[in-house]
């Protein structure tokens, strides 16, 4: 049995690997790691980004200009920051820092999103990192304007480079 | 010491202790005496047994051991437990059939006879072996116990259906080819 072979109550066969064995190990791994990169591959090929529902963003005709409010998008799970930068205009990111999830909020300079966690600090803009820890941009809430109301409509990780 | 073998004679055994307590004095395991020095009936004889390991070809406790713990080195000694492996789960004390390894409380491990590998190896006789005085422990060549004694000696035991041959030889009366152990049949004498 292979396991008696490899457990061998000797001393001297425990240590011992013969030639075939190495071989066997050698062929076998590499096929593992063969299959493993074949799978990875073949799911990427596969992957088709999930449709998010759309959600309207209720109240965001109260916010005052420079305003934050808070929802949940898409999950109950998930908070999110909108903030109103002027009259018409509305940006949304998750509220997850990408360093370690801890929530991120308006710094008091009003330019930017700051997590209080590790000072990491975040754009406004388009949510890429500016400072800190943080190895993402914040994912950023599609949004858009529909009977007059404002609707989150889907999730850009941010994470591609485009 | 090529042709030295390790020889027991339950029948030369006083009971004198002083194997216990060489065995205590050995450098690898200090304090801690690895002989079972059994009483056989301490009511009606005072006749003991000294047990080192009896070092066996295909190790029970060895087989046993699930943290794959206890090694047999190529000079045919079973070794004590490693420290870093052994979880002291005591199966390999239920499994030996002669009852020889000790799981130490203090520092959680299993640790038995290993014929003195310190001495052994580089060819000085066990302390056990050197101390007795009626050589009921004896560490010579097989050839010269041959000679001197009348007990020949044998190094299969059979427990049941269980045949264990060893590296350590008992000395069994002459004509007897193995020595059949029932553990059963004894318990049942010392009720009677």
């Amino acid at each position: 049995m292979l396991w008696k072979e490899e457990f061998s109550v000797h001393a001297a066969e425990e240590r011992y690997v013969t030639r075939r064995q190495f071989g066997k190990f050698l062929v076998l791994t590499s096929l593992g790691m063969l299959a493993g990169n074949l799978w990875i591959l073949a799911r990427s090929l596969w992957h088709r980004e999930p449709r998010l529902p759309a959600r309207q963003v209720v109240g965001a005709g109260e916010l005052p200009v420079g305003g934050v409010r808070v929802f949940r998008y898409p999950g109950p799970n998930d908070p999110c920051l909108l903030l109103r930068t002027a009259e018409e205009s509305y940006v949304a990111y998750s509220q997850k820092c990408t360093h370690l999830s801890c929530a991120v909020y308006p710094a008091t300079d009003g330019k930017r999103l700051e997590c209080p966690c590790h000072e990491g600090y975040f754009s406004l803009e388009d949510g890429r990192v500016l400072q800190g820890p943080p190895p993402r941009p914040l994912p950023r809430i599609l949004l858009e304007r529909r009977d007059g109301g404002l609707w989150a409509v889907g999730v850009d990780p941010g994470t591609r480079e485009s | 010491m090529y042709g030295y073998e390790f020889f027991v004679d339950p029948s030369r055994c006083i009971g004198c202790e002083s194997c216990v307590n060489a065995c205590a004095e050995c450098e690898t395991h200090r304090g801690q005496s690895m002989i079972h020095l059994d009483f056989i009936d301490r009511r009606r004889t005072t006749a003991t047994v000294p047990f080192v390991c009896m070092h066996c070809d295909d190790p029970t406790c060895a087989q046993v051991c699930p943290a794959d713990a206890i090694k047999k080195t190529e000079d045919g000694v079973v070794q004590s437990s490693l420290k870093p492996r052994c979880i002291a789960c005591s199966n390999c004390v239920l499994a030996c059939p002669f009852g020889i390894p000790k799981v130490m409380l203090g520092p959680e491990q299993m640790m038995k006879c290993d014929m003195c590998y310190d001495r052994t190896s580089e060819g000085r006789r066990p302390m056990c072996a050197t101390v007795c005085p009626s050589q009921a422990l004896a560490y010579v060549p097989a050839d010269q116990i041959r000679r001197e004694r009348r007990e020949r000696p044998t190094n299969v035991f059979r427990f049941g259906n269980q045949r264990v041959t060893t590296r350590v030889f008992m000395m069994a009366p002459p004509g007897r080819e193995a020595v059949s152990v029932d553990v059963v049949d004894y318990m049942w004498d010392q009720e009677g």
